[in-house]
């Protein structure tokens, strides 16, 4: 990836063609951001403008604002072009504030963590 | 350089892309560059149910460093060649 001339620059791997365009930038932690992409280097150092984060728990999601971020590359894993024609999410999912959200996200760590202890409890019967 | 040519070779092909974090892609691989870094275009998620949001995604850049796999076409590699190349890479001759 590298700056390209306007003639290759949609046949490279340059993100010069995804420039102002909305974009979905997946993380390494698993968070998913998106954004209108202003600028990038050869390392996918990336600059979102109107960042938000999209928290999604079961069939909840919510979009969080964040404003203008510069997500350093290492941590990108993924920048996708969204198709406006397309819907960005199956319809069922339903659209929630962000506090329903976070008790959402919440609840869904509670259980992980009482299924981890449980099964942590349960390791003397060697269930593998 | 030689997977960075070998890949250029399959640029037009239908490639799966497996990721560190178990995420597989399906795509036409549009582009590659040194870092192998991928693009892929019309793509789809293996397992859609699983990853909702990336429902209407249908271009992307995939970064070389995140890449586990790369599942290729049963007619994208001509092991020959490739034995060929690997050897006179291996001897310096490039």
């Amino acid at each position: 990836m590298s700056w390209a001339g306007p003639e290759d620059i949609f046949l490279s791997t340059s993100l010069a063609s995804y420039l102002d365009k909305k974009l979905l930038v997946l993380l390494r932690d698993g968070r998913k951001l998106l954004g209108i992409l202003r600028s990038f280097d050869q390392f996918a150092n990336a600059v979102l403008e109107g960042a938000c984060e999209r928290v999604i728990v079961g069939d909840l999601y919510c979009d969080i604002p964040l404003g203008l971020y510069v997500i350093r590359g290492e941590n990108v894993v993924l920048i996708g072009e969204l198709d406006l024609e397309r819907e960005e999410l199956p319809p069922h999912m339903i659209c929630v504030s962000a506090a329903e959200i976070r008790r959402a996200q919440k609840a869904e760590r509670d259980a992980t963590d009482l299924k981890g202890s449980m099964r942590k409890r349960m390791e003397f019967l060697d269930l593998d | 350089m030689l997977f960075f040519s070998y890949f250029k070779e399959l640029v037009g092909k239908e490639v799966t892309v497996e990721l560190k974090n178990d995420l597989a892609i399906r795509g036409i691989l549009h582009s590659v560059d040194q870092y192998l870094n991928i693009k892929l275009e019309n793509t789809r998620v293996v397992d859609q149910d699983k990853y909702p949001h990336m429902l209407s995604v249908r271009n992307c850049f995939i970064r070389g460093s995140v890449v586990r796999y790369v599942q290729l076409p049963p007619d994208g590699v001509d092991i020959d060649i490739l034995h060929d190349a690997t050897r006179r890479e291996a001897r310096g001759g490039g």
